[in-house]
């Protein structure tokens, strides 16, 4: 059995035997759903419902009822495509990444945050699709024999790379997710009372049973999907960063994008994540499994990853002035003084001081306060792809055609409705899915859960009660309460 | 030809997997564990030996690099040369830095989801099959061995109950099957 050292805070608190891990994920799924669900579950449909509208709206008007035009081709939607692909990098980081480290902490919440992961590139994926304005036509990105004579699309431009490479990350994603969540399934198919609910679990599960040898194969499966979806993780962003990056717009034509944005993206998503598990763990009673230690190992990701941002930030300026190229130089004093420069500055507020108070342990281990930061990342991440995208283009070569961006109801009206839609995911799943790795976490029970690590439990089969009843004057253990 | 199962099933996963090393150190063979979650150690004790799929998915991500590259070389470089900016496509090699990314991209698809479709179709895990776990509970906080009297007949059934009761097991089921 994986030993783990006394001083690492447990994972697992109080005492949970192997059949109340079951209990506390499945009660959401078996149970009655809360009222406050409902209520939630209706204002998000709402807003998503109102999206879906302004999308059809647009798609059977044209782009024209967004506020581009002839100089800013690119605006909200570009902007709000990398927002939500950002956000879509921390779920496979955490259950990929922090797998090859062995981090076990990912698996109180690697299933939600692979789900955010899927519902967040499902938004983001709609913006391209979208904004082709002929979405029956969306078929064109692929390399398809066609009746235009030897049409082939154009494998050196980026954004074709960045057809391939959103959707293999989210294929893989969704491949990854499902087969951990078929064991899971498995567990609620059992349990499961009410015919219907059997039958969907009995589908949902694909009639797992647990064999020694399938259990070999899924880890090696879990693994080998792991190693594949690590660079994978990295190169989604790079590959989104070149959209830019490959151009030879002052502002855009930048090396380190490639980075920055891997690290702005792990730093939105992460920031994604602390917003739906702070009120997940409440509003399910999952503060067993997700607890201080969670947010606080999650708040250090932010704090790094937010570093990592600022340093390019600053990096980014150095070099604009330190090349000698006067266009160079100029996107970047227009962006901190020119008609935008509040977005800029609410981007380097929201981005470059926020994380730096992570330094404060009390702070990172706030949940009030790391809830708070975590909002005002996401907004920060918006502006910065909005400052990109926007200040970047606004004012280009020939000063006649500066422009300025006003967005329409449409563009506010379809960035909304996405919100709306990526919660109406989001709280379907919370409702039908098992929130937590809830097998998974059975395995590190016994080397990270609190009762086993303060030598309390021996078994984890029984309730403490029946523990000490079965081993009545065994009493010489000491309650070694830490924090 | 009728068989007699024994499904001895235990509350700890340790206490099984202590369990199976004593038996089979007393030569009795295990043909299967029902477990929730993997038992780490469990796999060379009543052996079962180690998957080849991560052969497969190196296979499937190999087929992919060949087809992406094959594709775009007829593409971009036999099909219809592009001059993009000056710089005409006459071979793949000048070509090669553009073509990294969707040849990366597309090694990484055909390798997970050639390799997660094998997995599900080794494990005959498909939507539509019935499970077949001995006991509801063993997706939840049982594990549970199997036994069968036509693998272990240098034993009696009464030897072999007597052996497994040694192991700290919970709840004995017996079955015939035909």
């Amino acid at each position: 059995m994986h030993k783990e050292a006394a001083i690492r805070e447990p994972l697992v608190l109080g005492h949970k035997t192997y059949h109340e891990i079951t209990e506390d994920v499945c009660r959401s799924i078996e149970g009655k759903a809360p009222r406050m669900w409902y209520i939630l579950f209706s204002i998000a449909a709402i807003i998503g419902l109102y999206g879906v509208g302004c999308i059809l709206y647009l798609l059977g008007t044209g782009i024209g009822t967004w506020g581009l035009n002839k100089t800013i081709g690119w605006a909200w939607d570009i902007t709000n495509f990398v927002w939500w692909v950002g956000i879509g990098h921390a779920g496979t980081l955490i259950s990929a990444v922090l797998l090859l480290f062995r981090q076990k902490w990912r698996m109180a919440i690697n299933r939600s945050a692979e789900a955010m992961t899927i519902f967040a590139v499902f938004m983001a994926g709609l913006f391209p699709l979208i904004h082709m304005g002929r979405i029956w036509v969306a078929y064109w990105v692929l390399p398809l024999p066609n009746q235009f004579g030897s049409l082939w699309v154009n494998f050196n431009s980026p954004l074709l790379w960045d057809v391939f490479a959103i959707s293999t990350y989210l294929s893989v994603s969704l491949v990854f997710w499902y087969i951990g969540l078929i064991p899971d399934f498995a567990t609620i198919r059992d349990r499961a009372k009410k015919p219907v609910a059997k039958k969907m679990y009995g589908m949902l599960s694909f009639g797992w049973s647990g064999r020694a040898k399938h259990w070999n194969r899924f880890e090696l499966v879990s693994l080998v999907l792991a190693g594949l979806a690590t660079p994978l993780v990295f190169s989604v962003h790079s590959i989104v960063s070149f959209d830019f990056a490959t151009s030879v717009i002052p502002g855009w034509h930048t090396t380190i994008f490639p980075p920055y944005f891997v690290a702005g993206a792990v730093f939105s998503g992460f920031a994604m994540v602390q917003t739906l598990m702070l009120v997940m763990r409440k509003a399910m009673r999952l503060e067993a499994y997700i607890h201080t230690k969670h947010v606080e190992y999650m708040n250090i990701v932010i704090m790094v990853t937010g570093s990592i941002v600022g340093t390019a930030y600053i990096t980014e300026l150095f070099i604009s002035w330190y090349s000698g190229v006067e266009y160079e130089a100029y996107a970047f004093i227009n962006r901190a003084t020119g008609p935008y420069w509040w977005a800029y500055w609410a981007m380097m507020t929201c981005n470059v001081i926020s994380p730096q108070l992570m330094w404060f342990k009390k702070l990172r281990r706030s949940l009030l306060f790391t809830f708070i930061i975590s909002i005002v990342v996401n907004i920060g991440m918006w502006f910065e792809r909005f400052v990109i995208i926007v200040t970047s283009v606004h004012r280009d070569y020939l000063p006649s055609s500066w422009s300025m961006f006003y967005p329409t109801h449409i563009d506010i009206g379809i960035f909304v409705g996405t919100i709306g839609l990526f919660f109406v995911f989001f709280f379907l799943f919370t409702r039908y899915f098992p929130v937590l790795a809830l097998n998974e976490v059975k395995t590190i029970l016994k080397s990270s859960g609190e009762s086993f690590k303060d030598g309390k439990a021996h078994s984890p089969a029984f309730s403490l009660e029946e523990q000490h009843l079965a081993s009545k004057g065994d009493s010489n253990h000491d309650s070694n309460n830490d924090n | 030809m009728a068989d007699t199962v024994f499904y001895a099933m235990y509350d700890d996963d340790d206490v099984l997997k202590d369990g199976a090393k004593k038996l089979v150190s007393k030569g009795v063979k295990v043909s299967e564990v029902f477990s929730p979650f993997p038992i780490h150690g469990i796999d060379p004790i009543i052996g079962v030996k180690n998957t080849r799929l991560g052969i497969m998915a190196f296979l499937y991500g190999l087929t992919g690099l060949m087809v992406a590259t094959i594709g775009m070389n007829f593409f971009m470089i036999q099909d219809w040369p592009m001059n993009i900016g000056g710089k005409p496509s006459f071979s793949y090699l000048e070509n090669f830095l553009a073509f990294v990314p969707i040849s990366f991209e597309f090694t990484v698809l055909c390798a997970a989801h050639g390799m997660a479709i094998t997995y599900l179709l080794r494990n005959k895990t498909i939507p539509g099959v019935k499970a077949d776990n001995p006991d509801p509970r063993t997706t939840d906080d049982r594990f549970v061995m199997e036994l069968r009297m036509s693998e272990n007949s240098k034993f009696s059934a009464d030897e072999l109950e007597g052996l497994l009761k040694s192991t700290g097991i919970v709840e004995l089921d017996q079955k015939e099957l035909n």
